[in-house]
């Protein structure tokens, strides 16, 4: 094992106090947002972000889909439309609100991304002529072709735009410093959020950031369930980093959240136990609709959701007879006959039918403008596809036009999950906010997957944007905080500790426990006994083994921190779980002793958050608490209506 | 707190970036951009990166992205992750099974 001095300065308890008006803690695709509307109304903006922004985050390396634009020049569907097929596609538990700035807002944050450099149109002409480009404004669609809502983008370009267009506002960026706890204050007995706490990763230094007003950005919780000592980075879908530490600390803050009793049994990653995303044979997403055959070469039918057989390639891009629209995107799994699109022959009734295993897509046989899109151009601008696979594929002698590519799972997933290997994909729950995106915290706001229910990058940019918006205009009239130094110093003790551990227990060997206590005491079916027995685990993991974790440079301490607060977060999940006394078909949610299927007393959001004594309480919201999200958007968005274009 | 502060290699069962030593310049764009920072730059200046935390890689590509000098970076998954492909295959009896001999447009029941 190579030992080396630690490169970086060592600034292990010194501290530096920043102060803006308007502080933004995640530099992913929402944060990117949130501090660009700020800055553009003259406010003094920090972004803490722990990678580094110019290509951090879930859409750090790309990404191909940009949903729900109904207000590009091409849609034939409204913002309305949308956003209330997907409340109702998800049984209304779902996002209303940042669904509707989605659609409503969401074009508008493509149009700023060109301003910024990025690329949203084929502006080489490489497509001409093919049936999903607009030849006019050379914008380029996928999935329903005749409603053109869901746009192909390049999204490699995206987040060095976005990166640029910070620096030239001038938002301070806090690269490599992550966040670690919210600071509030009681005022008047109200209590609200006056900033952050946090560390630089490299340097160790202790951060105090100042704010009038704080906006959460960060990822949704992860390596819950799924964890590999040995992969770490091959463990879950978003970036290793990416675990939830917004959720963690946002919870220990009083913070509400819902929806957290939802897991769903993984549909990814785990080190290996699935493929490299978009990085075998299949018909989802960025592979749609790719031609499938089986084992035979014998092509794999796709039928529209009366059960007809599509005979040309082209028919899977549009809707069925009488059909207005259909979805399809990243949360949408399944849908109900209303809103169901071209889809191949589920997996059962290919194996009735004789259909013989591998399948395989097979680009070959498509038009060459639908073959050129997904090899070359949504595989490339994907996430973690243009090195990955495009390159490397390429240079193993993969050929569209001669090689099919084979399939392991059946879709998209790549592979088969066991129910109590969970994950919190497909709109899982987070933090629930009013029509500004304000928690129930003054001064602390909410975007992007923190959000409950969060979807797509379309969405992380249209709710980080509108969430800087309201945030600046909160921010008038409203004085800073003052810093509590007792605070601060628990802070600083609670980082650094693991520094001073000798013959400590590495972060690893934690996370293998969480994760295997989780699997274990919040699987597939749960009873109260077994969620209790987890939570008692846990607690006591949180107080005997927390202390015994050792961490030899800021690097490692992050990584502690991580885990430390993946344990908050499933505390928070097992107390969720048993606040919810039914089972739910929509939220994946099966206790054993309470089997009632969504009873009509529990057809209702669920909310929990910590009191000042750390007791949880339980709190429920109504569905549908949005009212209509058009003219409630409306209500409160004239100004914003007035300078659209 | 004047600890010495040190970084061991955590050794994992995977190589994700291997450096060609000849094409690297050691300009570290590759540490600076890698958003789960898994790189220590070189001791000796001018030299490829340490991968210092293999195991931590998230298979993003960014380094390569960012990399001014062509293969200078190779980014590999596991082994275990190398994907199939076979060169295609034409089946004379196009659709054996489901082809209905009345015509008429097969009706898939949903379940």
């Amino acid at each position: 094992m190579n030992s080396y001095k630690w490169p970086y300065k060592n600034e292990i308890g010194q501290e530096e106090t920043v102060t803006s008006e308007i502080l933004v803690l995640g530099g992913g695709l929402a944060g990117c947002y949130a501090a660009i509307a700020a800055a553009r109304r003259g406010k003094s903006v920090v972004l803490v972000e722990k990678g580094a922004t110019e290509r951090s985050g879930s859409a750090g390396s790309g990404f191909d889909h940009w949903e729900s634009a109904c207000t590009n020049p091409c849609s034939k569907v409204t913002p309305k439309e949308i956003a209330e097929a997907y409340v109702r596609e998800q049984d209304g538990y779902s996002n209303g609100i940042a669904h509707y700035i989605e659609c409503r807002e969401g074009y508008d944050r493509l149009l700023d991304m060109e301003q910024f450099g990025g690329k949203i149109r084929d502006t080489e002409d490489e497509f001409k002529g093919a049936e999903f480009r607009d030849d006019e404004t050379k914008l380029m669609f996928a999935y329903d072709y005749a409603n053109r809502f869901t746009l192909r983008v390049w999204g490699s370009t995206f987040k060095p735009s976005l990166y640029k267009e910070l620096l030239r506002l001038g938002v301070k960026i806090y690269d490599r410093t992550e966040a670690t706890a919210l600071m509030t204050e009681v005022k008047n007995g109200k209590k609200r959020g006056i900033g952050a706490l946090g560390m630089n990763v490299r340097t160790g230094k202790f951060l105090i950031f100042r704010a009038k007003e704080t906006i959460l950005t960060m990822s949704r919780p992860a390596r819950i369930w799924l964890f590999n000592p040995d992969l770490v980075g091959l463990c879950e879908f978003r970036p290793t980093q990416s675990i939830g530490s917004g959720h963690a600390m946002g919870y220990r803050a009083g913070i509400e959240f819902t929806m957290m009793e939802k897991s769903v049994k993984a549909e990814f990653s785990s080190s290996g136990r699935s493929f490299p995303p978009y990085g075998t044979g299949n018909n989802h997403n960025t592979w749609y609709a790719a031609t499938m055959v089986d084992a035979r070469g014998v092509e794999i039918p796709y039928v529209n959701r009366d059960g007809v057989e599509l005979k040309s390639v082209s028919e899977r891009y549009y809707p069925a007879p009488g059909q207005k629209f259909f979805l399809k995107g990243g949360v949408i799994d399944n849908p109900k006959y209303e809103y169901r699109g071209p889809e191949t022959l589920p997996f059962d009734e290919l194996m009735r039918r004789g259909y013989q295993l591998p399948f395989y897509a097979d680009l070959s046989r498509m038009p060459e403008m639908e073959r050129k899109v997904i090899w070359g151009m949504m595989v490339g601008e994907e996430g973690k596809t243009k090195i990955p696979i495009y390159q490397n594929y390429t240079e193993r002698g993969f050929d569209p036009e001669k090689h099919m590519l084979q399939s392991y799972g059946n879709g998209w997933q790549s592979a088969e999950f066991l129910a109590q290997e969970r994950q919190l994909f497909g709109a899982p729950g987070g933090i629930i906010t009013d029509w500004d995106l304000k928690t129930n915290i003054e001064g602390i706001y909410a975007a992007g997957d923190q959000l409950f229910a969060s979807d797509c990058c379309g969405y992380a940019c249209a709710t980080g944007y509108y969430a800087g918006r309201k945030a600046v205009r909160a921010s008038e009239g409203t004085d800073f905080g003052l810093i509590d130094r007792s605070f601060c110093e628990a802070e600083k003790e609670r980082l650094y500790h693991p520094l001073n551990v000798e013959n400590g227990m590495d972060w690893r060997e934690l996370n293998m426990a969480i994760s295997k206590a989780m699997q274990n005491y919040c699987g597939g079916v749960k009873c109260k006994d077994l969620l209790m027995e987890g939570l008692d685990l846990l607690k006591q993991y949180e107080t005997d083994v927390v202390p015994q974790i050792t961490a030899s440079n800021p690097h490692e301490l992050m990584r502690a921190h991580e885990v430390f607060d993946i344990l908050t977060v499933s505390r928070l999940i097992l107390e969720s779980c048993l606040l919810r006394e039914s089972s739910s078909a929509p939220l994946f949610f099966e206790r054993s002793d309470f089997p009632q299927m969504d009873p009509p007393e529990n057809d209702l959001f669920i909310t929990i958050r910590l009191d000042e004594n750390g007791k949880v309480v339980k709190g429920t919201v109504p569905k549908g608490y949005f009212g209509d999200l058009e003219t409630e958007y409306e209500k409160r968005n004239q100004d914003y209506i007035r300078g659209e274009k | 707190m004047e600890k010495e502060l040190y970084a061991s290699t955590i050794p994992c069962s995977a190589r994700p970036l291997v450096f060609d030593e000849a094409k690297c310049i050691g300009c570290n764009r590759c540490v600076n951009i890698c958003q789960v920072d898994i790189l220590l730059p070189n001791p000796e200046k001018g030299k490829p990166p340490v991968v210092i935390y293999p195991g931590e890689c998230y298979y993003c590509g960014c380094c390569v992205m960012v990399c001014p000098k062509d293969g200078a970076i190779r980014l590999r998954h596991p082994l275990m992750n190398q994907a199939k492909f076979v060169p295609v295959r034409h089946s004379v009896d196009r659709n054996p099974v489901s082809v209905d001999d009345s015509g008429k447009e097969r009706k898939w029941q949903n379940i």
